[in-house]
């Protein structure tokens, strides 16, 4: 793989709300009616390769009735829907606000936790018939608003700055010394690692591999440049990871035990 | 840092979590739950299984529920 460099344009592109934006725009009421208690095992979606995990749902249909008003509020129609939707679109703003001071940002603070909340209000919209009531609405809402603050935060922070998918770049884990913490078994790991990752990676896996785990570059700014989903290319990050434990396992070598300082 | 911790750390973010864990995805669909677990000092993880991995794996996601547990303290019970 020869070094690629991408420069990132700020498109416009929400590759990060990737699953959080999906689903047909709705008003219709939640299936509020009232769930006598139960505990039912929910099968959650895992990374393929590994084994299917189940959680507990939550007997409760609302945790409290200010939840349930909101649902009401916005599956309503007319001015009191619209009242609704104008109370949301603040609260998302001051979250959006929250967390983009938070991150420090100065420029443009104000224009960017303006497109943040629109994009959650959108994206709230569209996916209230799936809010079953497991958290507070309001947190529930809240998370809309910090994906899209904090996705935007990292594009405007890259915005300009090329990603040098490089082949090198594996350098930057690094060949520890002789000094106090580094041992043989380390320094034999980083080896057998650097040499898995030249040889039993796809390009597309190394590179992905190389620029979120040793570039530090943000997945959902990667995803944006690679015109991908922050999902999908988490998905290949954790094949890549599997790949390199195997590779690991299959010269005896512990990971887990052996990156522990 | 020492070069050291700073092997050792890269070494622990290249390899990422050794157990199952949930997709970006998935993640979001239950951040909202997870943190509130965690606040109120429930078992999050036994109510998620699989998220505490992927949080560990996923700088972009540990984020997302760093900012929501800021938020949710600068907003009061």
């Amino acid at each position: 793989m020869r070094g690629a460099g991408i420069r990132g344009e700020d498109r416009g592109k929400d590759c990060a709300a990737a699953g959080a934006n999906g689903g047909a725009m709705t008003t219709a009421a939640l299936p509020i009616a009232a769930r006598a208690p139960r505990r039912v095992p929910v099968t959650l979606r895992v990374v393929a390769s590994v084994a299917g995990v189940t959680a507990a749902e939550p007997a409760r249909a609302f945790p409290d009735a200010d939840s349930a008003a909101w649902v009401a509020a916005l599956a309503a129609t007319g001015p009191a829907r619209d009242q609704a939707v104008a109370r949301l679109h603040a609260l998302l703003l001051r979250a959006a606000r929250f967390e983009l001071r938070r991150r420090g940002a100065r420029a443009d603070l104000d224009d960017l936790a303006t497109q943040a909340a629109d994009d959650a209000l959108v994206a709230i919209l569209a996916k209230l018939r799936t809010y079953r009531g497991q958290s507070r609405f309001t947190t529930w809402a809240y998370k809309f608003a910090l994906l899209e603050a904090g996705a935007k935060a990292r594009r405007r922070a890259w915005q300009g700055r090329e990603v040098v998918l490089a082949d090198e770049s594996w350098a930057l884990l690094a060949t520890p010394g002789n000094g106090p913490g580094h041992s043989a078994e380390t320094a034999e790991l980083l080896d057998a690692v650097r040499a898995a990752i030249d040889t039993v990676l796809t390009p597309h896996q190394r590179a992905v591999l190389i620029a979120v785990t040793l570039q530090d570059v943000p997945i959902d700014v990667l995803a944006e440049r690679l015109d991908t989903t922050r999902g999908a290319l988490y998905k290949t990050l954790h094949d890549a990871r599997r790949k390199l434990r195997a590779a690991l396992t299959l010269r005896g070598l512990s990971p887990d035990t052996e990156a522990t300082p | 840092m020492s070069d050291a911790r700073l092997s050792h750390e890269r070494l622990a973010q290249v390899l990422g979590p050794s157990g199952p864990e949930l997709t970006c995805e998935a993640c979001f669909e239950h951040l909202d739950r997870y943190v509130e677990l965690e606040r109120g000092g429930a078992g999050a993880e036994t109510a998620v299984p699989g998220m505490r991995a992927h949080l560990e794996g996923c700088p972009a996601c540990a984020e997302d529920r760093a900012a929501l547990h800021a938020l949710l303290d600068a907003a009061g019970p």
